[in-house]
C-alpha cells in the first residue's frame, strides 16, 4: 500500500467530518495536494512572482524561468517531443475546448465526421456539439452497453471507412466507469484512416504512466487538480505540426508578435495560444505536482489504483442488492454504484455524516447514467494516500445506509 | 444529530410511500422540475374544480428522499385549496426554509425543517413546489 509510505505527505487528510477521521474517496473529481505542491506556490509568491515574457527586471526573469521550466517539466512527463507542444490551460475542458474551436472550427467542413465514445464527460461532448453544428459536421457514437459499460472497438474499423470521420476524441480512463479505454490502438487505426485522435487524459495522467510518443495522439489534456495539482491549471499537448497550422483560442496580449491597427501577427506555439497573463502559480504547482508523482513512481500508483478499483468493485458486489457499475476485470480505482432503491443523493448525504466523501450525481455523464436507466450513481474514487481500513470504513456505512433507507 | 432531523421519520416514511403518486391525464394539467445538479425530475399533476380548488392532485418523481417527501407532503397540504392559497402555502414553506419564516400553519412540512442546515439539499425540499406553480399556471 503507497498510503503506508506517502499519506503523510498530504496535510488536508488529517481531519474530522463530522465527528469521524476524513475518508476522502472523491478523487475522480479532485484530489488532495501534498505539501511540496501547497509549500511550493506559497514559497513562489513569497519570492519569485511577478508577470512573465515582458518584463526586464530580476523578479520577472525568475518567474519566467519557472513558468518555462513548467512547460518542459510536462513534456517530460509525458515524453512529448518539445515544450513547444505544451499549451496551458485552465484544465482540460478548455483544452479541449481549444481543440474543438482552434482545429476543428477551420479544419472541418459540412458533412465531416466527428466520433466519440458514449461515455464521454460532457466536457469532451458538448465542445464538438457545438463545432458539429457550427459547421454542419456530423456527430457519430461508439455505442456504450450494459452494466459493465463495454464497447465494441471491432466496429471502429468499419465505422471509420464508411463514414468521413476527421477526428476521434475519447477518454482514457472514464470517469463514471472506471473502464480504461485502449487509446494507443484506437489511435493506430484512427491514424490509418486519417482521421486526428484526441486522448482525454483528465482520468489518467496522474494515475499512471503516460507517454505520447507511444500513444502516438496528435492531442492529448488533462487538469492539473486531478493529479495533485492546483485548480484552474491544465494541460493541451499538441503535435507540432498541427498547432502550427491553427489560429488562435483567444486574442489579446502575450500572444502577439506585432500589432498595428489594423492587424496583428501571432507568436508560434505554445504562447499563440496563450492570450493573457497566465496561471503563473498553478504551472509551477503543477510540476511540482508532477515531480511529486514520479517520486513515487507512475507505476506503483496504476498498480494501487488498480488493486483498490477490483478489490472495491469485488467487496461493493457483495453488498445486498448493490449494481456496480464498470468492468468485471482490471479497472482504475473508481467504481460507481446504486444501492438498492436508494438516491444517491441520500447515500452521499448519509456517508458524509459518517466523514466519508463520496460523489453523487450523473459525473457530467448524463446521457451515459441515462442510459443505465438512471439519474445518478454514487461513486467512490481512491488514489494513493486512501487505505484498506478506509475501504473497510465504506462497506461498513453502506451496510449501514442500507438498514436506514431500507423498506 | 443534524442527520436525523434532516432525515426524519416522516421523510423517510414518504419517501419510501409517496402519498398521491401517479399520473393525471388531460384536463388536468402538469408542470415539471428538473434539478440539473443530479437529473432529478419531478412532475406535479393537477385537476382543478370550475371553482378553482385543488380537487385531485398527484406526481411522480425521480429523486432522492427529501425531493420525493417534500413533494408527498406538498400534495397532502395543498389539496382542497384554491390557486392563490396553495400558491401562499408554497411561498409561506419556501421562506421557512430559507428566511428563518414562520412555522405555525406548515404541519408535516415542519419535518423539513433539517434543510436549513444543509442548503445544499434547498433545491431537493423545493423542486416539487416550483412544479406545483406550473401546473397551476397552466391551468390559467
Amino acid at each position: 500500500m503507497l498510503a503506508e509510505r506517502f499519506r503523510a505527505d498530504f496535510p488536508i487528510l488529517d481531519q474530522t467530518v463530522n465527528g469521524h477521521p476524513l475518508v476522502y474517496l472523491d478523487n475522480a473529481a479532485s484530489t488532495q495536494r501534498p505539501a511540496s505542491v501547497i509549500n511550493e506556490i506559497n514559497r513562489y509568491y513569497r519570492e519569485d512572482h511577478a508577470n512573465v515574457h515582458r518584463g526586464l527586471h530580476a523578479l520577472s526573469t525568475r518567474a519566467t524561468t519557472l513558468y518555462e521550466n513548467a512547460r518542459q517539466r510536462v513534456a517530460d512527463y509525458l515524453n512529448a517531443e518539445q515544450a513547444e507542444c505544451i499549451i496551458f490551460t485552465r484544465g482540460t475542458t478548455e483544452s479541449i475546448n481549444l481543440v474543438a474551436s482552434s482545429w476543428a472550427g477551420n479544419e472541418l467542413r459540412a458533412g465531416d465526421g466527428i466520433l466519440l465514445t458514449e461515455m464521454e464527460h460532457h466536457a469532451n461532448l458538448i465542445p464538438w456539439q457545438i463545432v458539429a453544428k457550427k459547421v454542419g459536421a456530423k456527430l457519430h457514437f461508439l455505442p456504450v452497453t450494459g452494466d459493465q459499460g463495454k464497447i465494441d472497438w471491432s466496429q471502429l474499423d468499419s465505422i471509420l471507412t464508411s463514414h468521413p470521420i476527421r477526428i476521434v476524441a475519447l477518454t482514457h480512463i472514464s470517469n463514471s466507469l472506471g473502464r480504461i479505454n485502449p487509446v494507443t490502438e484506437v489511435c493506430r487505426i484512427a491514424r490509418k484512416h486519417g482521421a486526428v485522435t484526441l486522448v482525454d487524459a483528465a482520468q489518467s495522467a496522474g494515475h499512471m504512466p503516460l507517454d505520447v510518443k507511444a500513444i502516438d495522439c496528435d492531442f492529448l489534456a488533462f487538469s492539473g487538480h486531478k493529479c495533485c495539482g492546483p485548480t484552474g491549471i491544465g494541460v493541451l499537448y499538441g503535435r507540432k505540426s498541427l498547432l502550427d497550422t491553427m489560429t488562435p483560442y483567444q486574442t489579446g496580449g502575450e500572444m502577439i508578435v506585432s500589432v498595428t491597427f489594423e492587424g496583428a501577427e501571432w507568436k508560434p506555439p505554445p504562447h499563440r495560444f496563450e492570450a493573457g497573463t497566465p496561471h503563473i502559480a498553478g504551472a509551477i504547482g503543477l510540476a511540482t505536482a508532477l515531480d511529486y508523482l514520479e517520486r513515487v513512481g507512475r507505476s506503483a500508483i496504476q498498480e494501487n489504483d488498480h488493486y483498490f478499483g477490483q478489490v472495491a468493485a469485488a467487496r461493493l458486489r457483495e453488498i445486498p442488492n448493490l449494481r456496480v457499475f464498470g468492468p468485471e476485470g482490471d479497472r482504475a480505482g473508481i467504481a460507481s454504484f446504486q444501492l438498492g432503491n436508494i438516491h444517491a443523493h441520500d447515500l452521499v448525504a448519509f456517508a458524509d455524516q459518517k466523514g466519508i466523501a463520496l460523489r453523487g450525481g450523473h459525473h457530467c455523464n448524463q446521457p451515459l447514467i441515462r442510459k443505465l436507466g438512471l439519474r445518478a450513481t454514487a461513486r467512490a474514487s481512491f488514489y494513493l494516500y486512501n487505505t484498506e481500513s478506509e475501504l473497510d470504513r465504506l462497506i461498513e456505512v453502506l451496510h449501514a445506509a442500507s438498514k436506514y433507507f431500507g423498506d | 444529530m443534524d442527520f436525523d432531523e434532516l432525515y426524519q421519520e416522516i421523510i423517510l416514511d414518504h419517501s419510501k410511500r409517496p402519498r398521491n403518486s401517479g399520473v393525471l391525464p388531460p384536463p388536468a394539467t402538469r408542470g415539471s422540475g428538473f434539478n440539473p445538479a443530479c437529473g432529478d425530475e419531478v412532475t406535479v399533476f393537477v385537476l382543478q374544480s370550475p371553482e378553482g380548488k385543488i380537487e385531485t392532485i398527484s406526481f411522480q418523481a425521480q429523486a432522492c428522499a427529501i425531493c420525493t417527501a417534500s413533494t408527498s407532503l406538498m400534495t397532502l397540504q395543498v389539496k382542497g385549496t384554491t390557486s392563490e392559497q396553495a400558491l401562499a402555502i408554497q411561498r409561506h414553506f419556501i421562506d421557512f426554509l430559507t428566511k428563518d419564516g414562520p412555522s405555525d400553519g406548515l404541519g408535516h412540512l415542519r419535518a423539513l425543517a433539517g434543510v436549513k442546515k444543509f442548503p445544499q439539499r434547498l433545491k431537493c425540499a423545493t423542486l416539487g413546489w416550483h412544479a406545483l406553480e406550473t401546473a397551476l399556471k397552466a391551468g390559467g
